[in-house]
């Protein structure tokens, strides 16, 4: 059976060439960078190479960027590291961010800091009038993030790094999703911090980095040694850190031109051929690798296994298979309602996507739909349902 | 996620018994699951008080699906009062447990089929006077 891997938004398969980095700094280059000797200096070089390359994809400078463990210490240390320097204040966010952002912002509401999340528009879009009309003297930060996790949608980081450079406050943005495959400019954007993990884009797992722009000054979450501008202590994950840096290198304009118009088969493949679905997010401004896609009348879960069973492996923002059995917060921030949730499908492309592994979706998805259609009740039953209270506490 | 179900519960998904809409049912029985937005319908032929066919549409997740079919393959052949003593436990023991998470799925069949049969008492009732 073929096996296609569309969650990409997930995580991704480590390209084989930075494998090979990580290992020659596993067997032969292991030096500290802290250390004096040739092998540490050695690791030193390569480290301030890294941060070079990953600096150099976002127009930053090299000194403005630190590794962390990945988009999740970066929020963190971005969110929490403005907030526990300014001591008070107030936050702006919005209502779809992932929950690194959300959650440690609803933890400094607990720590006394006020937080305005801004909702979005049926496409996914934040307005932008709101985000100004929502800052007052009190606001220490604005955090949007660039692209979302699960609709793809690409917020206009311009337009707010405007608004954010004249009212003179300190803008993050979560970039992990953009990150190789939407243009960043944080000087165009006026960002002064941003965000990326490097198992999005083909590198390994447990690292990441955070760009802070100079000048900027923000407190630590760890206390330690002085590495990386004394911001992040602990010796750094060399083999991370280098087949991090070599996986951003490796994505090309030609991949992101391939993977965009695998992206639109893909999308006009299911909606031209399928009934009652339709596309979440934004048609245009979407991350060359998204598409989401809600059913109507059937749940994620089911679809999910149905697809799994056809060696397609993709997710859902189904009430049914989170943790809190509530459907998605990004979707339901776009106005869906939670029926509506229920049927999404997310399937992200990578660079290594083929269009036979497309055509191979399409074929599929056209056959699992309307069989899991057969079982539900609902297109017919909809109008008549009583939606009797059931006692869960007592499953 | 397969991992998370047993594998009669995944064999009930794949290929759910008893499934599909009866045009002629003597009742129907239907549920909602206000938790995760889930629905159940239950169709109950019944001759003698005994459940003869019984078909159901569910739309829901894994546990959901196997669930239904499970309790259809349990009430079939059963009278009514036997069908109203079918627990949601015992749907759950007989696929071999549910994860903890997934334990209210199993609600939505059996409060189905317990809508179904309080449905049919009440249309015959009815017929009589
Ligand atoms: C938008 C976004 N932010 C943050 C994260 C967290 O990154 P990590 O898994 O590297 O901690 C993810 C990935 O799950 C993400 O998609
Ligand atoms: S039917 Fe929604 S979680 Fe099982």
């Amino acid at each position: 059976m073929m096996e296609v891997y569309l969650d990409n938004g997930a995580t991704t398969k480590v390209d084989p060439r930075a494998v090979d980095v990580m290992i020659s700094f596993m067997l032969k280059d292991y030096g500290n960078p802290s250390s004096v000797h040739s092998l540490g200096q050695n690791a030193e070089e390569h480290l301030e190479k890294a941060r070079e390359t990953i600096a150099l994809k976002v127009n930053a400078k090299r000194d403005e960027i630190i590794f962390t463990s990945g988009g999740t210490e970066s929020d963190n240390l971005a969110i929490r590291g403005v907030a526990h320097k300014k001591g008070s204040g107030h936050i702006i966010t919005s209502k779809i961010e992932h929950p690194a952002v959300l959650n440690t912002c609803k933890r400094l509401e607990n720590e006394g800091f006020s937080v305005t999340y801004l909702g979005v528009d049926k496409e996914g879009f934040i307005d932008i009038k709101e985000l100004e009309d929502a800052i007052t003297d009190k606001t220490i930060l604005i955090s949007i993030m660039h692209v979302n996790n699960e609709i793809g949608v690409i917020q206009d980081l311009e337009s707010i790094g405007r608004i954010a450079k004249e009212k003179g406050v300190i803008f993050h943005s979560d970039t992990v999703q953009s990150f190789t495959k939407v243009p960043i400019d944080v000087e165009k954007m006026n960002l002064s911090m941003a965000s990326f993990a490097s198992h999005k884009i083909h590198g390994p797992k447990g690292v990441g980095a955070l760009y802070i722009k100079k000048g900027i000054g923000i407190d630590k979450l760890l206390y330690g040694g002085h590495q990386e501008k004394d911001l992040r202590p602990g010796t750094q994950n060399m083999p991370a850190i280098m087949g991090f840096a070599k996986a951003a290198e490796l994505m090309t304009d030609d991949d992101l031109a391939r993977m965009q118009k695998l992206r639109d088969r893909l999308a006009e493949g299911i909606l031209d051929e399928v009934k009652d679905c339709f596309l979440n997010g934004s048609k245009d401004k979407r991350s060359v690798n998204n598409v989401n896609i809600s059913f109507r009348y059937i749940e994620g879960e089911s679809i999910l296994l149905h697809l799994d069973m056809h060696g397609i492996s993709v997710s859902t923002g189904s009430a049914c298979s989170s943790q809190s059995l509530r459907p998605s917060h990004v979707l339901t921030a776009l106005g869906l309602k939670a029926e509506e949730a229920h049927g999404s499908v997310r399937f992200t492309l990578s660079r290594f996507t083929t269009e036979a592994e497309i055509d191979h979706t399409i074929e599929a998805v056209r056959s699992v739909i309307p069989d899991l259609r057969k079982m539900s009740p609902l297109k017919k039953g909809m109008e008549d349902m009583k939606w009797d209270e059931v006692d869960h506490d007592h499953a | 996620m397969m991992a998370m179900y047993s594998e009669k519960v995944m064999e009930h998904f794949k290929h759910p018994h008893n499934m599909g809409e009866m045009e002629d049912a003597d009742a129907v029985g239907k549920k909602g699951n206000p938790a995760c937005g889930d629905v159940m319908y239950v169709y109950l032929k019944i001759k003698d008080n005994v459940i003869v066919d019984i078909r159901f549409q569910t739309m829901g997740c894994a546990a959901a699906i196997a669930t239904s079919s499970m309790i259809t393959d349990l009430a079939k052949g059963k009278t009514l009062d036997e069908a109203l003593k079918i627990t949601k436990s015992d749907v759950a023991a007989e696929l071999g447990g549910l994860p903890p998470l997934k334990m209210h799925c199993s609600n939505l069949a059996a409060d189905a089929l317990l809508d179904a049969i309080k449905n049919y008492r009440e249309k015959k009732k009815a017929g009589a006077a």
